[in-house]
């Protein structure tokens, strides 16, 4: 079975910076992955990656088969591959619903604006939106923001979501309602790479875990497996650490 | 009666008075209505690129003095007036494409100086090129053998008719795919990229909107005046006042730019007329006034609330 996604030894540099460094990992159809990793690791530089914002500089990158990894980032939306943004990024005086169209109309390629409405209205009242239809969108909460910027990349049809970070900033009760959001599009058949630094939210969603650390792939395993692996406890909180860690398991 | 049908209305009926002119009144006025719709073509086409897009373009007076310069030539070589317009029209179009392709690359301020200096190379080439274009000595077009009302009144309808046209491709534009694109350009170019919209090329398509509306006015312009030069055509203010029109009617707006252009020509007549000495400098204060205290454009202005605030008060 040709997996969904397929990044084959993929490196991304910003001049002398090597931000991903030869990072290899499949993706299959319905599975919800964690990214995870220390800050700067490159998690946010892979969905770029993969999304074309910042095209590999070496490697390939596979889509049901066919190489991406040339395309631009409005030829790979079109192919089904949505992100959003850990900083979120709304058309701001536009409205809420206009805001969701947009994902409609173009990556999802609805001709009309009536039908492009009415699916917006859809992803709106599935993520709770819908009484903030006809507000301008830089008027919403964060929690808000979040939920439009998840409205926003439903409408674009996709089956693969990447969420960068979609939790960080909310409170404890809007984390419970993102992840039972999340949860609902994942029974949707639509398989999700979520970057996180929160290991309650990884933990109670992904099956499996992949670890970055400077750039490259440490770990890609089921979930208890990795949050248990040396090398990861490493990676965040230091070798002095880890080999504690080690003693009291012997 | 809503929003909408109002402005339909007054549309109508802006239109209505603006037929009968040539009936009603004398050629001065007619000649004043000609540069009014010319100026409002202009800013319109600034619009595109400008105002829907959000891409301050500095380039209206290169593609006014192409036009200018394409219709011209080859009209002075034998073809056919409306022939060599459509030919400026080509000519704009085809410029602002090519020059799309290299420029939109760059964002913001970088886009604004670039578009700055276009206007300045095609002058000097147009000066260099003395075979073709008559360098500074300027080019004269063929004489019409009409009397100068006749010309007035054709260089009016054809005028008005451009308008007419720029007008509905504004409001095509706006109500479609590609205003929904540009809109999202203008607010977050990177967020447009992501949501799957074709940014390079809607920035191109209106930027060369923006270029052929332009050299389309200006073959129009070339061939009413009868007279062109480089320093003329490929003048810095004819770059400068559509902005300023697009400002005062409203930035991205169906009929801003239009109103704006009427707003700025009016002003400026009523100014010139009573200050001779000083009417740069007022017309200058009374702009800034203006976009200081309608930032939107005049077309932002709540007419109705000022007219139940007078009513209540009474």
């Amino acid at each position: 079975m040709t997996a969904l996604l397929e990044l084959k030894n993929v490196s991304r540099s910003f001049g002398g910076v090597k931000a991903v460094r030869d990072v290899s990992l499949t993706l299959q159809p319905g599975q919800i992955v964690g990214l995870i990793g220390p800050n700067g690791a490159g998690k946010s530089t892979l969905v770029n990656v993969i999304t074309g914002v910042h095209p590999a500089t070496a490697g390939e990158i596979l889509h049901n088969g066919e190489p991406i990894q040339n395309l631009k980032p409005f030829q790979i939306s079109a192919r089904g591959i949505a992100r959003t943004f850990q900083v979120v990024q709304p058309f701001p005086s536009m409205t809420v619903v206009e805001n969701v169209m947009a994902g409609a109309m173009f990556a999802a390629g609805v001709m009309s604006m009536t039908e492009a409405r009415a699916v917006a209205m859809e992803h709106l009242t599935f993520t709770g939106l819908a009484a903030q239809a006809d507000r301008p969108a830089n008027q919403l909460t964060l929690a808000n923001r979040k939920r439009l910027e998840l409205a926003k990349s439903l409408a674009m049809n996709p089956h693969i979501l990447m969420l960068d970070e979609v939790n960080a900033g909310l409170n404890t009760a809007e984390i419970n309602q993102a992840l039972d959001l999340i949860r609902a599009i994942a029974a949707r058949g639509i398989s999700i790479v979520i970057i996180e630094h929160l290991l309650k939210v990884v933990t109670g969603l992904c099956s499996r875990i992949v670890v970055l650390h400077h750039g490259e792939l440490i770990a890609d395993d089921a979930t208890a497996d990795v949050i248990n692996d040396p090398r990861v406890i490493e990676a965040y909180l230091g070798s002095r650490f880890a080999e504690r860690q080690m003693v009291r398991h012997d | 009666m809503t929003k909408a049908q109002t402005q339909f209305l007054l549309l109508i009926v802006g239109a209505a008075v603006l037929l009968l002119l040539p009936v009603m009144s004398g050629n001065y006025t007619l000649r004043l209505a000609t540069i009014m719709m010319m100026y409002a073509t202009l800013a319109m086409a600034w619009n595109f690129i400008g105002g829907f897009t959000g891409y301050p373009s500095f380039g209206i007076a290169a593609f006014f003095g192409l036009g200018a310069y394409a219709g011209a030539v080859v009209q002075a070589r034998g073809v056919p007036v409306v022939l060599a317009w459509a030919f400026a029209i080509v000519i704009g179009s085809l410029f602002a494409y090519a020059l799309g392709l290299i420029l939109l690359r760059l964002r913001g301020h970088a886009f604004a100086i670039a578009t700055l200096v276009i206007a300045e190379v095609l002058r000097e080439l147009t000066n260099g090129m003395t075979d073709l274009t008559g360098g500074g000595m300027g080019l004269n077009l063929p004489f019409f053998g009409w009397g100068p009302d006749a010309l007035g009144r054709f260089f009016f309808y054809a005028m008005f008719a451009l308008a007419a046209i720029t007008l509905a491709t504004t409001y095509i534009v706006a109500h479609s795919r590609l205003g929904f694109g540009l809109n999202c350009i203008k607010q977050n170019e990177d967020a447009a990229d992501i949501v799957g919209i074709n940014t390079t090329r809607y920035k191109i398509i209106a930027f060369t909107l923006s270029g052929g509306f332009a050299a389309a006015a200006g073959g129009l312009y070339a061939s009413w005046t009868g007279y062109i030069e480089p320093s003329d055509v490929y003048d810095i203010l004819f770059s400068i006042k559509p902005i300023l029109m697009v400002l005062l009617g409203g930035m991205g707006t169906i009929f801003g730019p239009a109103l704006g252009a009427v707003v700025f020509l009016v002003l400026d007549e009523i100014v010139w007329r009573n200050f001779l000495q000083l009417h740069t400098g007022i017309l200058g204060l009374l702009i800034v006034i203006l976009i200081l205290f309608l930032p939107a454009g005049v077309l932002s202005f709540d007419w109705r609330a000022l007219l139940k605030k007078k009513v209540s008060a009474t």
